[in-house]
């Protein structure tokens, strides 16, 4: 009978440059001479960039340009005595997140229902919540003037995102469609806006609506750069859609077709959900690229996250600031870009792109 | 999968209806609302004729109970976003004393700041987005004529100035042939320096950059012998540089840039409300009223001058359409002329601007005051 320490003592351990730490080093960084000099290399690199950065970050930057100003980096001029409505409306959508990672990964079609409802509400709520009423003590109202920072950025992207989509899937769908009114128009409308830069329309909804529009109907420059936004991106969106019904072999249609199914049920169970499970990359990376795009209104003179961070430069007291104020933007800019790309990653997982 | 797509959809058009129903019916509300309340008044106030159916700028401010100001959030000294998230500055302090002058105050319930860019500020005057525009502009006389905009009493003498390092032995223009200068491109200011040179015979390669910091990081990475932009800017940027004291700004002027408010044509008492607000802060440093001790002097002062001014004696404030006391109340509220500069620009700030042309007309400055009577 042999006996487990009879088994360790027969056969000798592996030789320790061959497992653990030593053993990843050798095979991935030290594998070959040639390999040897890349990490030698970057390792140097390294050094380099990150060690100054490090010893200036610790030693000579200055931090209080963001510490002080963190509330209008957050919301703006929106006045700080009443910013709590912004907190607890964060705090809402961080609580809402992460219960809904839970839900929705389960099977309790109940609870994810009443998920799907609480989300579908939670927009009504939270923009009462932040504009408040008029002649309201408890609830002030707000002027849309006064929304700003990583507050104003949220609202244009997730505006932007969440109207573009519909509008995007109706403008491909069109692109595609028999009629040719239909046709014709969805595709004038997406290469016009595709042909011109987003400042453009920017400016557009900012300087010509106001000359364009009857005097008294003000429109508050928040809105006049959600409906840019969001009509831009539509164009975008509906091109990335196009691609994902191509992408839907012929046979699927056929088939659909010959189950008796009308255009809508067709679209609607068949197509859709394969085109659009296929075109979730680009589609994210769209919308990642309309987060960041926000802060070309910046330019308009709205008040988003950049435009407050550039604002800073000026006060008095943090002349000299740009490195940091631009560090701790782009800083913040990545954090929310890489969450939305993780987020995808997730989804494609869940949803098994590029394994059917 | 069905579920989530289910899901999705009633999500993104919930959204979509309440995103694009909101702001309609805000709209709706206020239109409204000025509907309904022009609808009570004008009969009250006599079929008036066609002419007059357009209200005052006045009334429209009244009505609506807030003035609204166009300044700028990027100007240190002048218009800056505070951390506090309100607006301060020179040019904002007198946004606030044109409101001070028709409500009595300046807060959140009377004025409200738009802050604009230099290429929206047209627009919003034209488009009557904004009631008055203070945001360093310069009075010239295209902007005078194509804005159809009117300039009020210039609030600040700015003027081209040239900054050089101590070291490099430059001590005027004359000083600088064949130096390299380092200058905004698309400004006023970079013609005017070709303009300036070309007028002394000096010759000087400029590089040009397309905004101010980087203007300002290749001067200071040693690209260039010269700086220019308005002393103002000089002033301010100055202080961003690594080390400040080993820079000089020259004593030349180059051009003219006097800033001031700037308001839409055709409204005259509306022009008047605006200028008098600023002659008030003038005066009021001649005559050494300030915050402190306005309510005071307001009682004991005999000068008749200053009694008409503060609205002691005389109906000039009714005269404007305002409260009598409209310039006590600008004074106690936001202090004279030398109140305002020394809070945003004056020797206890980083700026520390010398006063030079912005002195009283007794100093031997330009700021000059016609007469309260």
């Amino acid at each position: 009978m042999t006996t487990a320490t009879d088994i360790n003592t027969a056969y000798e351990a592996p030789p320790r440059t061959e497992v653990g730490v030593l053993g990843w080093l050798k095979h991935h960084l030290f594998g070959s001479w040639f390999d040897t000099i890349l990490t030698i290399l970057s390792l140097g690199l390294l050094y380099v960039v990150l060690v100054p950065s490090m010893r200036w970050a610790v030693t000579k930057a200055n931090w209080r340009a963001i510490t002080t100003n963190i509330l209008i980096l957050i919301h703006g001029p929106y006045p700080q005595t009443q910013n709590y409505r912004v907190f607890i409306a964060i705090g809402l959508l961080v609580v809402m997140g992460s219960v809904s990672l839970f839900i929705y990964r389960g099977e309790n079609v109940r609870g994810r229902r009443t998920m799907t409802i609480i989300w579908a509400v939670s927009p009504f709520f939270i923009w009462y919540l932040l504009a408040g009423f008029k002649g309201s003590s408890f609830l002030p109202l707000i002027e849309y003037s006064k929304w700003g920072g990583l507050l104003l950025s949220f609202i244009l992207a997730i505006f932007g995102i969440l109207a573009s989509f519909p509008i995007g899937v109706l403008l491909a769908l069109g692109r595609q469609s028999d009629m040719p009114i239909i046709k014709w128009m969805s595709t004038v409308y997406i290469e016009v806006v595709r042909g011109v830069p987003f400042i453009t329309v920017l400016f557009m909804a900012q300087v010509m609506l106001p000359l364009i529009l009857p005097p008294d109907v003000r429109v508050a420059g928040m809105f006049r750069a959600m409906v840019a936004t969001a009509l831009f991106s539509a164009a975008y969106l509906a091109e990335n859609v196009r691609g994902g019904l191509q992408a839907i072999p012929r046979g699927q249609y056929e088939a659909a077709d010959a189950l008796g199914l009308s255009t809508f049920q067709q679209m609607y169970f068949i197509i859709m959900p394969q085109a659009l499970r296929t075109v979730i990359p680009p589609i994210v990376g769209q919308f990642i690229g309309l987060f960041k795009d926000t802060s070309l209104v910046a330019i308009v003179g709205l008040l988003d996250f950049l435009n407050v961070s550039q604002s800073i430069l000026s006060q008095a007291g943090f002349l000299g600031a740009q490195k940091e104020v631009y560090l701790f933007a782009a800083l913040v800019y990545f954090v929310f870009s890489f969450a939305m790309s993780s987020a995808s990653i997730r989804l494609e997982k869940q949803l098994g792109v590029g394994q059917r | 999968m069905r579920k989530v797509m289910i899901a999705l959809t009633v999500l993104v058009l919930f959204t979509i209806l309440a995103a694009c129903s909101q702001p309609k019916v805000e709209e709706v509300k206020s239109n409204e609302a000025a509907a309904a309340s022009t609808t009570q008044e004008e009969p009250a106030a006599a079929p008036a004729p066609a002419a007059q159916a357009t209200e005052s700028r006045l009334d429209t401010v009244r009505k609506r109970g807030k003035l609204i100001c166009g300044g700028n959030k990027n100007l240190a000294g002048f218009g800056v976003l505070a951390s506090d998230g309100s607006f301060s500055g020179f040019d904002i302090d007198y946004c606030r004393a044109i409101a001070v002058a028709i409500f009595g105050k300046a807060d959140d319930s009377t004025l409200e700041i738009r802050p604009l860019t230099a290429s929206d500020r047209p627009i919003a005057l034209q488009t009557n987005e904004i009631d008055v525009l203070v945001r360093n502009t310069t009075y010239t006389l295209s902007r005078d004529t194509e804005w159809s905009a009117n300039f009020g009493p210039t609030t600040f003498y700015d003027g081209q100035g040239m900054m050089v390092r101590k070291d490099s032995g430059i001590e005027k223009l004359e000083d600088m042939e064949g130096a390299s200068i380092c200058v905004q491109t698309g400004t006023t200011t970079e013609l005017n320096l070709a303009d300036q040179m070309a007028l002394r015979g000096i010759n000087y390669t400029p590089k040009v950059f397309p905004d101010a910091p980087s203007t300002l990081a290749a001067f200071q990475a040693g690209n260039c012998d010269g700086f220019t932009t308005d002393k103002s800017g000089l002033i301010s940027q100055k202080q961003e540089l690594d080390d400040p004291a080993a820079f000089q700004i020259l004593g030349v002027t180059m051009s003219k840039e006097p800033l001031g408010p700037a308001y839409a044509h055709g409204d005259d008492q509306w022009a008047d409300i605006v200028d008098w607000t600023v002659y008030c802060t003038f005066s009021a440093e001649e005559f050494g009223v300030t915050s402190a001790n306005v309510d005071d002097i307001a009682k004991t002062a005999e000068d008749p001058n200053i009694r008409r001014m503060l609205g002691v004696e005389g109906e000039l404030g009714k005269g404007l359409g305002l409260d009598n006391d409209f310039c006590a109340n600008i004074i106690r509220e936001m202090g004279n002329y030398e109140e305002i500069y020394n809070r945003n620009l004056g020797p206890d700030t980083a700026f520390s601007v010398p006063r030079g042309l912005n002195s009283l007309w007794t100093d031997g400055g330009l700021l000059y005051s016609p007469p309260f009577r």
